[in-house]
């Protein structure tokens, strides 16, 4: 196995891997921020700004290591 | 009637796909020549359709100095806008030939960056420049149509009231909440025109033929500059110079420091990085989803036209959606970071009256 091999296998891998972590980051969120609102409708409304927000932030973290996995498979 | 319109739309688009599909199966050779712009052509052989794919793909989501108008059929270039040559000008070199030189390997993610350190300054407007240009042309034409007001003050047409009601969302829903009702109005403005900006220029490139500006790093880097500059004057304005470097410290003890204020200057700048990323990461990733479905069909089969085209159709409306979306937040962070800027005096007037 030659480095550039490892380099795309690690590249492939850590995309999976930030997307796994995006999707039960940003699914809990959704979840609570559902709840929340099936619980108190009238707060719908600053729920789903905040929830948003907070998904944004997760979303670029996230972007953060696929920007990392982009440049190991483009530079190898 | 709904319904039927659907359906007539899908069966026309799918019907497109295989006619653009069979289109390019007979005319291999010249879809090649359109896909990589002649560079394979001294090659002879036959090209490998998975890299030919990749670079056609990379090539349409890159800025360029030119501006093409492809189209899936012969003559496949339609025409090509060569915005360089308008602006030849508009390069210099502090040394003769520091445009020529090849850059540097260290450098090869950001040709233009590595230019500009070898002494080749090259201010030549590219395709992003040109969509930006567009985009504001139709922002202020839009503007200049919805001006339109009765004696009271009150919007008169529905653009008026449609762009009215956009700004009016803008200001109350994320600027006031955010900065706070005293100083929202010095910023509004910058903000507004920010949310239509990129909203204009986001939805300009889902139009066929056009070139997304926000999916290139360096119109994304200007706009989150921007708005760290704002948010760096916001907190020097309302903190003071002293007030501000006090703030870099975190408060903590004198032996801290060392540790805190490389963390509070590393903080500084990766709230913009974030929003510059988010904002180019999203409107790229969107397009190239898009060519990549669409490319299964040369790479695979004809027969991928049957699931590809209509994927493709509901990511381009899942576009839309991320257009708007990404611009809501680009200036609600944006706000949110100015308006802990704003928020760093007075905080700080605070701990003075506790203390």
């Amino acid at each position: 196995m030659t480095s550039a091999m490892l380099a795309y296998l690690g590249a492939g891998l850590g995309a999976g891997l930030a997307i796994i972590g995006a999707g039960v980051g940003i699914g809990r969120l959704a979840a609570s921020a559902m709840e929340g609102i099936a619980r108190q409708p009238s707060a719908g409304g600053d729920i789903r700004g905040a929830m948003i927000v907070a998904a944004g932030l997760i979303e670029g973290a996230t972007f953060f290591a696929l920007v990392i996995c982009i440049l190991l498979a483009l530079k190898t | 009637m709904k319904r039927w319109l659907g359906i007539i739309i899908l069966s026309g688009s799918l019907a497109a796909g295989f006619a653009f599909a069979s289109e390019e199966g007979g005319h291999a050779e010249g879809s090649e020549g359109a896909g990589s712009h002649g560079s394979h052509g001294s090659h002879g052989g036959p090209v490998d359709r998975n890299t030919e794919t990749a670079e056609f793909i990379l090539h349409h989501v890159a800025d360029d100095t030119e501006f093409e108008l492809e189209v899936p059929f012969p003559p496949y270039h339609l025409f090509t806008v060569h915005i360089s040559d308008a602006f030849a000008g508009l390069v210099w070199e502090s040394e003769p030939g520091a445009c020529q030189k090849p850059t540097s390997p260290a450098m090869a993610s950001f040709p233009s960056l590595g230019k500009f350190l070898d002494g080749c300054y090259d201010l030549r407007p590219t395709k992003a420049v040109l969509m930006m240009w567009i985009a504001s042309a139709l922002l202020i034409l839009l503007a200049l149509a919805s001006k339109k007001r009765d004696q009271n003050g009150v919007p008169r047409g529905v653009l008026a009231h449609v762009v009215e009601s956009l700004a009016l969302f803008v200001r109350d829903e994320i600027v006031v909440p955010n900065i706070g009702k005293q100083e929202a109005p010095r910023y509004t403005i910058y903000l507004t025109s920010l949310f239509f900006f990129i909203l204009a220029v986001n939805w300009l490139g889902l139009i066929p033929g056009f070139f997304t500006g926000s999916g290139v790093v360096t119109v994304t880097a200007a706009l989150a500059v921007l708005t760290f500059l704002l948010t760096q004057a916001a907190g020097i304005r309302s903190a003071g110079l002293g007030g501000y470097l006090a703030h870099l410290t975190g408060g903590v003890p004198l032996g801290l420091w060392p540790i805190m204020i490389p963390v509070e200057v590393i903080g500084l700048f990766t709230k913009p990085f974030a929003l510059l990323i988010r904002l180019f990461a999203n409107m790229l990733g969107g397009h190239m989803v898009v060519f990549f479905l669409l490319s299964l069909i040369f790479v695979w089969h004809v027969a991928a036209a049957a699931v590809s085209v209509p994927l493709t159709v509901a990511i381009f409306c899942l576009e839309i959606f991320v257009g708007i979306l990404q611009a809501y937040l680009f200036v609600l962070l944006s706000s949110l970071y100015i308006g802990q800027g704003v928020a760093m005096g007075h905080h700080g007037h605070d701990e003075e009256h506790a203390h």
